[in-house]
């Protein structure tokens, strides 16, 4: 591996300290070396997108399998599913909670092992220190071991049905959680979210130093690119959010193993509490998974429009503004759990106040690509397509914000379907964007353009028909998080499952281009954009050296 | 690398690790935070306890009665009357009566929160059988009193003042050790 056909162009030459001898900065170690003890940023972000990959095609396929129970009424294939996992013909409770253990691990996989180490330790991770021309993060080996606990927090997650299962939701609620799931397969989730949270904070102290020491010369914060901007915002509200879960999932771990009564009113505990702690982490989470989004969106829109985006200065601080206020949004998550009335008010009034940072995001967006000098590759459709799926996931997120509505929507296909447009349509379109717009310096060849413009069109109809239906059938009143439903909900659960279906037709496309460009792709230029490219990645050659600037870039 | 940056880099490092304990030690200050908090505002319907009655007003409010037993304590539960109706600031006094049905002493505790949880703050209670741990023998039944009073101020709270139900709700629990009640 050390001499891949990913050979870049050029090489910059430079002595390294009193040793006498030169070396070219492109020289990589061995195989074993390189990827099991990296310390690259660009090789460790090369890793947690392939992990985030794997893990977004086990997530996805667990999404297959519950749109196949939910396409036509009653029970179908939970019970064939539940025996082929425990062996044995299983009992209608045992499938029912096959249900609920796929609930959990599609939640917690696309959650943390897929958006996350994609954004923040995949892109996050390849292109902050070249945008900010730094050599590499502050701390390489710590940026090494963020990564490594990934893997033995997914195994723990991965191994939990075989355990009996972990069917607690995402969210992990007491008493659900506490006394009411006996067993290994809940403590191991727990013990899957305390390894994947330490990963996340390392990462987050290592953006934070990184971007706050390792800037350029020239490089004011004022100068930065956006998608840095997204990163260091992104990284507080992981430092903040973080330990806030770490805590409340402790308690439930020595709730369930020691005795404890945090969450149990047996022992003066609440467990609504549990709820207050959980969601004080989970609702900076959310925007955890999509402000990188953002900033991957603002590059792109600008580089394409051929214009610096409009707005830079309030796009960089309603950013900072949304992550702020994200932290005392928390309870309109817990709408129906009595809150008096002023409790309501207030929350369902700040969370509307997200919506006007976040406005003058999709505004700023189609003011730069107002007036531009506009070309559509790849990357920009899926850019605008993140901007028009996220609008609609965000007008649905003004109507959940009412407290009073809530009461009626909490819990159906109505909330499904909006986190799915901010997360599954917002947070993974941005993800494709970024990935083919940035597929070319990562690797140095082109991908598809044909087969990129296939895969989102492809891609855009399937989650649409997917996840559009799925308002309907929350006005409805059908309940998530169930595998079976009355009749009245069969039409458009089929549709929906149908629209999977042209998802996964679109995911194949995905992959056939990846590995198609991977080995026949063109050879890519240093920019392959061109006039409106200006950030420093594309000022070196794709793929960039091993170790980038060693002499520093300038910026003015 | 020159020393100062290591040093910088060290000093912001140091910077986020402070915040992340900070967080950390917020997190577990919730704990007593929340039930202190609970305890001033009423929130979740935690009751009030109050020494004397302030004395009737002509407004009634209708008291309903409820008792649960965990399923870990072997105990007959309940009130001896579904319901009471009673002046808005008088003193009400209701009974419950609890079996020990196993053939072992057991010694169990009540927790209790009242709906609607704005109410929760208006109800005050002057004596009540769980304030204390109850210990009953076995076949043992015991009738428990609870001595209470709706607060007046409940009129003045435009959330609250046309609450017409309160309901008062108990569940018992076994008492373990190490598990002590709030």
């Amino acid at each position: 591996m050390t001499d891949t056909a990913l050979h870049p162009s050029a090489f910059q030459a430079h002595d390294h300290g009193h040793e006498a001898h030169h070396h070219d900065a492109d020289h990589k170690p061995g195989f074993f070396a390189r990827w099991f003890m990296s310390t690259n940023h660009k090789d460790i972000g090369t890793l947690y997108l392939i992990f985030a990959i794997v893990a977004g095609i086990i997530g996805g396929s667990i999404s297959g399998l519950m749109r196949a129970e939910l396409a036509h009424p009653g029970i179908q294939y939970l019970g064939t599913w539940a025996s082929m996992l425990h062996g044995g013909p299983q009992s209608l409770d045992q499938s029912l909670h096959l249900w609920n253990v796929l609930i959990t691990a599609h939640g917690l996989i696309m959650v943390f092992f897929m958006v996350m180490p994609a954004m923040v330790g995949g892109f996050g991770n390849w292109f902050v220190p070249i945008m900010i021309g730094a050599p590499d993060m502050a701390f390489p080996r710590m940026n090494n071991v963020s990564f490594w606990l990934l893997i033995p927090a997914f195994t723990l997650l991965l191994a939990s049905p075989f355990f009996g299962g972990a069917g607690n939701g995402w969210t992990l609620y007491a008493p659900l959680s506490t006394y009411g799931e006996p067993g290994p397969s809940t403590d191991m989730a727990i013990l899957s979210l305390h390894l994947a949270g330490a990963s996340s904070i390392l990462g987050a102290i290592n953006f934070i130093t990184t971007i706050f020491n390792m800037r350029a010369p020239g490089m004011t914060l004022h100068k930065m690119p956006l998608f840095v901007w997204s990163m260091l915002v992104t990284a507080f509200l992981l430092l903040l959010a973080l330990p806030v879960l770490a805590a409340a999932i402790t308690m439930l771990l020595t709730d369930r193993n020691f005795g404890t009564t945090f969450f149990d009113p047996a022992g003066g505990g609440d467990p609504v509490l549990y709820q207050h702690l959980f969601w004080f982490f989970g609702h900076p989470e959310v925007y955890i998974m999509i402000l990188p989004g953002f900033g991957i969106v603002s590059q792109i829109i600008a580089t394409f429009s051929r214009k610096p985006v409009f707005g830079y200065l309030g796009m960089a601080y309603a950013m900072v503004a949304i992550g702020v206020v994200g932290f005392v949004v928390w309870a309109h998550h817990m709408f129906t759990t009595g809150l008096s009335v002023n409790t309501k008010m207030y929350f369902t009034a700040a969370t509307m106040v997200i919506a006007v940072p976040t406005g003058i995001k999709i505004f700023s967006w189609i003011a730069t690509m107002w007036g531009g000098s506009m070309r559509f590759p790849t990357p920009m459709v899926w850019a605008i397509g993140f901007i028009f799926m996220f609008t609609v996931g965000g007008v649905t997120g003004v109507v959940l914000a009412n407290g009073g509505i809530d009461d009626y929507m909490q819990d159906t296909y109505y909330v499904v379907a909006h986190f799915h447009y901010v997360l599954s349509l917002g947070a993974v379109f941005s993800l494709f964007a970024g990935f083919y717009y940035w597929f070319p310096k990562m690797s140095g060849r082109m991908y598809n353009e044909l087969l990129g413009q296939l895969h989102f069109w492809v891609f855009f109809i399937g989650v649409n028909v997917m996840f559009f239906p799925m308002h309907f059938l929350g006005l409805q009143g059908m309940p998530r998080r169930y595998p079976d439903y009355p009749d009245a909900y069969a039409h458009w659960n089929t549709v929906a499952t149908v629209g999977y279906m042209i998802m996964a037709a679109g995911m194949a496309i995905f992959f056939v281009n990846l590995f198609w460009s991977l080995v026949a792709g063109k050879k890519a230029a240093d920019n392959p954009w061109g006039e409106g490219a200006t950030t420093l990645e594309w000022t070196i050659s794709s793929p960039p050296p091993y170790h980038q600037f060693e002499t520093l870039p300038r910026i003015d | 690398m020159t020393a100062p940056r290591i040093d910088r880099r060290g000093r912001t490092a140091m910077l986020a690790v402070i915040g992340i304990c900070f967080m950390t030690g917020l997190a577990w200050a919730s704990v007593p935070l929340y039930r202190l908090f609970c305890q001033v505002t009423g929130l979740n319907g935690t009751t009030q306890r109050g020494l004397a009655a302030p004395g009737a007003t002509d407004r009634q409010v209708r008291v309903d009665f409820d008792a649960n037993v965990s399923p870990k304590l072997p105990w007959k539960f309940s009130p001896e009357t579904p319901s009471d109706t009673v002046a808005i600031g008088a003193r009400d006094m209701a009974f419950f009566s609890a079996t020990n049905t196993s053939n072992r002493p057991i010694t169990g505790t009540a927790t209790f929160n009242v709906t609607p949880a704005q109410a929760g703050k208006y109800f005050t209670k002057i004596q009540c059988f769980c304030f204390t741990q109850q210990t009953l023998q076995p076949g043992e039944k015991v009738r428990m009193p609870v001595v209470f009073y709706v607060d007046p101020k409940m009129l003045a709270d435009p959330d609250a003042a046309d609450v017409e139900t309160i309901t008062l709700s108990y569940t018992f629990y076994p008492v373990d050790s190490g598990k002590t009640a709030s």
